[in-house]
This record gives structure tokens, sequence and C-alpha cells, in this order.
């Protein structure tokens, strides 16, 4: 029962990982959907870089580095010259995708460094991702930036009519989405597959993205997500290994219609629910320009 | 009376418009100062820059005898500025005190925040709940909330941009005393508004701005509504010509209508005679939309509910609506009445199409359709370069008297508008008042859904409230006074005058 916990939290963890840093982004009012993209960037950067030194540590700073570098490439295009943030993200996704497969390519094949272990038999990178769930609630909820942040997100006309810079926020935001998306991604690479291959990160991205929505941006929902989902492709693990008579497709469907379902019934639970709105923040995907 | 704030030669130019030009005025100690204009005379021009939103091109402001020149809001609020803004800059999705707290420099913890605001409100009558998400406030209430956000700053100088264009009667009157209670303690206040009578009672002195210029700085009480409208406009208003109209036989029946949606209409009845301006108040929000969108088919209602000339109405969507000659107007100009990408040729052809044969054969007739927008543009005087602008081009008064005339050239037997002279200047509101009762002096009927109580006495025969979706009975418009209206629209929602010690 144990183990199977153990491996549902290191399942779990690039998309908590990545969906933690998308949900800060959100939060300050940016819709990212290049999450993708940048993960599988720190994906193969992250593995380079422990490849090359040996230290599977500074893998994952190299990741988030790597991750952040490709979110500002976000940033510049849709904080400064206004561009529209889906097909920007959209593009951010297959940019990562395209590059990660050139430059991989002398990567494949060769073994990662060992994982550092850590207390209770978990690596250190499960803890640090459980740590950042309470750290982003607290610094979301009870931190003075951590309200402008949310303020920037929720109305940024308002915010800018009082002064906050909106801009910068995001950007900041965006830059830590990217950190945390790069080290989701070098999770994959230098933790769970141990070696880089073509397109690894196999949809994470998209799932961490729904797992924010599924999440109503609130950092203790995406733990819920992300476990849920982990749990859910550890289940389909264990069922295939005991030779369940189902094509082993379907069960490889299951956490991503898991995923499908849960958003469906969110949706239906706001269309037809008393509460109503709903709990995305109100300038999502809007693009702010200030006039002086 | 020494003076708080004083502006000299201020001035910023935008690419082709000088928005202001030499701008000087003072506010002293303990006064409210109103500031008056037409729309587009630069009045939230000239207040952003004493709020540090906007730099002045050339000129220098002094606040408590020291050069004010806020590089942003931020510095202007330490200097002691404090803005409430027309449209309210608050986070729907953030508590009472956590807006209170973005509107303060060094706010105090949370704990202690929330008790202060808990006192300062009390003590200016205006109770709130710190923990209340501001999306479950009313307008009122939410005004209240960017009030107090300026109060626990202790502002020398606050601005107030049309604050009581949200409110019913008794909440204006409240929020006066709280006004006067601190302009009696020497806060200095600059009021903005282009309601003359609002101004004429409360404000100490008024400065008139016209295209960025100061006209004067007159006593309103000294001067009649109509004299401090011809300094604004810069010319006599043209006088609302109610005569010739004679309320002929029913044409619409409305009954047992009710809706679904987020304010919901309740049995709501009523009839409109041939000729007849039927005006229906009511606080924003409180089913004006939903009645609306069941008026001009966007939203069919239960069989029976909605019957004109005879005709059910009722399960039959706008086009079919408007070939029977149910015309209607919505409140958003930009995305609801117009889409604003489109030219206004084109957007004729979304209302007008059917009615002006503007379509043959499933093809669009694109000249005749410029024809009928170029007849509206002359027909309005819609200061456009012509018909092939796109609507999100105009300012919001052109695209409003293009909105309404598109709907008045088409001959409707009943036309629905709602909120037709919002955030319209004075000259365009009078030329769009007056196009809706000559259309009832041509034997149509017209129901027009609006907040602004002086227009509806000055257009309508008879009145009905809308409140919480429901239609109170109505009443003739003759001899009701602004008290029994506000009533009628629900009071002032258990706000109170404040009982500080001066």
């Amino acid at each position: 029962m144990i183990s199977v916990f153990i491996l549902l939290l290191g399942a779990a963890t690039p998309i908590l990982f990545a969906a933690l840093g998308e949900l800060v982004a959100e939060r300050a009012g940016v819709l990212n959907l290049g999450v993708e993209g940048m993960m599988v960037g720190g994906a193969l950067a992250g593995f380079a870089a422990a490849h090359a030194t040996g230290s599977p540590a500074l893998g994952f700073a190299v990741a988030a580095l790597a991750g952040a570098a490709l979110s500002m490439l976000f940033a510049m295009m849709t904080q400064y010259l206004l561009s529209n943030q889906v097909a920007t993200g959209l593009a951010l996704t297959l940019f990562g995708l395209g590059l990660t497969a050139m430059f991989g390519k002398p990567y494949e094949g060769v073994k990662a460094p060992a994982m550092m272990a850590g207390p209770l038999g978990l690596n250190w990178m499960i803890w640090l991702g459980l740590a950042m769930v309470p750290v982003v609630w607290w610094f979301l909820v009870r931190t003075r930036p951590g309200l402008i942040l949310r303020a920037v997100g929720e109305n940024h006309d308002a915010a800018h009519g009082l002064g906050y810079p909106v801009r910068a926020m995001r950007i900041a935001a965006l830059a830590f989405g990217g950190a945390m998306a790069g080290m989701g991604g070098a999770y994959i690479s230098i933790a769970t597959v141990l070696q880089w291959t073509e397109g690894m990160t196999a949809g994470a991205g998209w799932i961490a993205l729904a797992i924010v929505v599924f999440a109503q941006w609130n950092p203790w929902g995406v733990l819920a997500g992300a476990w849920l989902f982990g749990g859910v492709t550890v289940l389909q693990l264990r069922l295939q290994a005991a030779g369940v008579a189902v094509p082993v497709q379907f069960l490889a469907m299951a956490p991503y219609l898991a995923t499908i379902l849960v958003l469906v019934l969110i949706s239906a639970r706001q269309k037809f629910g008393r509460s109503g709105g709903g709990a995305a923040p109100g300038s999502l995907g809007r693009p702010f320009h200030a006039l002086r | 009376m020494t003076d708080v704030f004083r502006a000299e030669g201020l001035g910023k130019t935008y690419p082709g418009v000088r928005a202001n030009d030499d701008i000087g005025f003072s506010v002293g100690r303990g006064e409210i100062h109103a500031l008056l204009g037409e729309n587009g005379a630069g009045k939230s021009t000239l207040v952003k820059m004493i709020y540090g939103l906007v730099r002045p091109d050339e000129g220098r402001m002094v606040l408590n005898g020291q050069p004010h020149a806020p590089a942003d809001p931020r510095a202007a609020r330490a200097a002691g500025v404090a803005m409430v803004f027309q449209h309210f800059s608050l986070f729907d999705a953030l508590t009472v005190a956590e807006n209170v707290a973005l509107g303060m420099e060094n706010p105090p913890p949370r704990a202690d925040l929330s008790r202060r605001i808990s006192e300062v409100s009390t003590a200016y009558g205006l109770p709130l709940n710190p923990a209340r998400r501001i999306a479950s406030l009313s307008a009122g209430e939410r005004q209240r909330v960017e009030i107090i956000r300026c109060l626990l700053q202790d502002p020398r100088l606050l601005i107030m941009d049309e604050p009581t264009s949200v409110l019913t009667p008794q909440e204006a009157e409240i929020l006066f005393a709280t006004l006067r209670q601190l302009a009696a303690q020497g806060t200095a206040i600059l009021y903005i508004s282009h309601k003359l009578d609002e101004i004429r009672s409360h404000c100490d002195r008024a400065t008139i701005l016209r295209h960025g210029k100061v006209v004067g700085t007159v006593d309103p009480r000294a001067h009649s509504a109509r004299e401090l409208a011809a300094m604004m406009v810069g010319a006599e208003m043209r006088i609302i010509d109610r005569s010739g109209r004679v309320p002929g036989a029913e044409i619409l029946q409305v009954q047992d209508l009710s809706s679904s949606g987020e304010m919901a209409l309740k049995d709501v009845a009523l009839t409109l005679r041939a000729g007849e301006i039927l005006g229906i108040g009511g606080v924003a929000g409180n089913g004006q939309e939903e009645l609306l969108a069941a008026l001009s088919g966007e939203d069919p209602t239960a069989p029976g509910t909605v019957i004109m000339d005879g005709t059910d109405l009722s399960a039959m969507g706008p086009e079919a609506r408007r070939r029977l000659g149910l015309l209607s107007a919505p409140e958003d100009r930009l995305g609801h009445a117009a889409v604003p990408e489109f030219s206004l040729s084109e957007n004729t052809l979304l209302t007008a199409g059917a009615r002006q044969n503007l379509v043959r054969h499933g093809l669009v007739d694109h000249s005749a359709a410029r024809r009928f927008a170029e007849a509206v543009i002359n027909a309005f005087d819609v200061r456009t370069p012509g018909p092939g602008t796109a609507a999100g081009a105009l300012s919001g008064g052109n695209l409003q008297k293009f909105v309404i005339g598109r709907e008045v050239l088409g001959k409707p037997r009943v036309l629905v508008v709602n909120q037709p002279t919002w955030g319209v200047d004075a000259g365009a509101a009078a030329a769009i008042r007056q196009a809706l009762l000559d259309l009832a002096g041509n034997e149509a009927g017209v129901i027009v859904i609006s907040q602004d109580l002086d227009e509806l006495l000055e257009l309508s025969d008879r009145f009905c409230a809308l409140n919480q979706g429901r239609l109170s009975a109505p009443r003739p418009t003759e001899g009701l006074t602004i008290e029994e209206i506000g009533l009628m629209l629900g009071g002032g929602h258990g706000m109170e005058v404040g009982h500080v010690p001066a």
C-alpha cells in the first residue's frame, strides 16, 4: 500500500510543479498554454546538465532556468507586443517540442546520474513539490505581493489605476511558472524515465493546465488534482501488470479521461448550480495596455 | 479659505487631441468644489493628472503649499490625494478588507485593518463587513468600500468621479451627508459630475470645462441649471418639446412575464399605448437587461406573455419581432447593439436588414446599406467621417446616436431602449430624447428603461420601478416627486446618515 502511494507521489510530482507554476501565472491574469513546451525544454536542459556534471541538483537548477527563459519569450510577445495569449502559448509548446527534438539527438540512449535520495525513501524533488503547495498558498493569500498579484489578475485596469505595476507583476509570475514547468519536465527525464526521448513529456503540460481549472485556481486543489492524476496513472500501470483483459490503450487513456470527466463535472456545477461565476481570475487571458 | 490644491497652466496633449489646455483652478480647505463639463471636456484627464496616472505636458500643481508632481498614484496617495473612481476600481473576487488594503500604502495587519474598517464605516453611517466578497455587494455598498478606502488614509484632497450615477436618490443623500461631514473636518473635495441640480444644491464652487479649457469658476447656487448647462455646452440647450402626443389604443400587452438568469424577472406585467412613453426606472442589476432581452426576443418567454397588436410574440426571436415592428436598443453599445469591428453600414444590416430591404435574395445590398447608414448619420448628427468607419472608432455619444437613430428610422411600432443616454454628453442626450419624443408623437409606443430619473421624468407619461426583477404598478409621471420614486426603487438599502461628532 505504502509503495503504491510512493509511486503515486512520483507520478504526481511533474504535474504538481507545472500546475503550481501555471496557477501563479493565471492568478496574475496570464494564460500561458506553453506549459508543455516549457516542460519539455526543462526536461532536455536539465537532463543535459545533470549528465554533463553528474549532479541531478544542478540539472534541476538548469531546467528551472531553461523553463523561465522560454516563458520570457512568451512574456515578451504577450506583454510588450500584445500578441494573442492562446496563439502564443500554442506556438511556445510547438517551439519547445521542435527545439528539443533537434538538440536532444546526442542525448538519446544516454543514462541519467542517480537521483539523490531524501527522507522516507522519497527524493528531494518530491519533498520540494509538496512544500511548494503551502508556500504558494501562503504567498498568494497572506503576503502583500501575493495580494497585488491577485489584484492584477482580477482586474488589471483597477490595479493600474491604483498604481500597481501590472506588466512587471505578470512577467514575474510567468518567470515563476516557467521555472516550475522546467523543473517538472526535468523530473520526468532525470527522476522517472532516467533518459531523454523526444517528446517525453507526453501531454503532462496539458494535464497541468487542466488541473489548474480543476483546482479552481487553489493550490490545495492542485495538489488534489495532481494526486488524482498520479493515482489513476499508477492504477492503470498496476492493472496492465496484472494482465487485466482490457486493451492497454484504454488503460493508458484512463488518466486523461478522468481529467476530462472532472472538468465536465466542474463546468456543469457552475452552469446549473447556485454558486454561479466560478473562480477564474477576472482578467485571465485579456491583454493589458496602459495609456499614459 | 486657504487653498489645499491649486493648478496653474496645466496642459496635456494626446495624439490629435488637446485634452487639457491652460487649466487653472483651486480648491480650498473644507470646500466641495465641482468640476463640471460634458463628456470629452477633459475632466478625466485633469483628474488623472492630479492622481498621478497621467503626467502633464506643462503647467504645475500645488498641494498644501508643496509642488505636486506625482510620478504614480502611490506618490499621489502619499501626498494626501484620494480618489473614488467612476467605474469602481474594486476587485470582485477579493474581500472588502483586501480591497481596502490595496488602496493603502502601508496597511496595518489584517486584524487591525478589519477592526478599523468596521469602526470608520460605522462612524460615517456606511456599515460594512470587512470579510464580505465584493462580488456579493450592491452598487451602493461597493461605493462605500471605495469611500472607506479613501477615508482610512486621511486625505487632504478627495476626488469623486461621478459618484451618484449608480445610487438611488436616498443613497445619494447619505453620500452628500458624508461629504459635508468630511468637508466640515477640513477635507477638500473635488466633485465631478454632470448632474446640474446635484451640483447646485451641494457644491460651494464649480469650475466649468469645455473642450479642455476652463470656461470659468462660478458659485453654482447663483446660477440656474440652464445657465450652467449653457456654459458647459457653449450654447443654449435645446428645449425638450413634449407637445403633440395623444395616447391611443393599447398596442403592447405584457403579462405574467418571468425569466431565468442572474436577476430573474418575476411576473412582470405592463401595457403600452400608441403615442405613449413608458419609463422604467431602477438601480442597475435589478432586471433591466433581462427585461430588454425578454421584450426584444433574445430570451423568448412562455406563450401569451408578450402580445403586440393581438399577435403573440412570446416564442419569436428578435428578427421575427423586428419584422412585425418591435425594435430595441440594448444598453451595451459596443458588442451588444453594434459590432465594434464592423463599419457603420455593416452594422445597420444587423437590425435594419429586413425592414429596410437591405438583403435581397439572400444577398447583401451594400449600396442600400450605405445609403441607410448615411441617412442615420445625417438625421442624428453622428460625427464620423462616413458610413465606412468602424463602429468601435466612434465616441460613446456618437455611437449611441447612431444606434438609437438606426432603430428610430426603422419606423418601429414599439421601441424598447435601455439606458439611451448613458455616458452621452448633454447635447447628444437632448437630441436622443427629442428623437424618442418625436417617435411617440408619431403614434409609436416607446419603453425607456433608464437609471437617470431626471430623464424618465422628462420623457415618460407613466413611470414604473424595477426592483429585484419585479415591476411596480405604473403611476402617471405628472406630480411624481423624486422622493416617491426613490421609495419605489427600494429606498436607501439600509443605509443611514452618519453620526460623527464634528
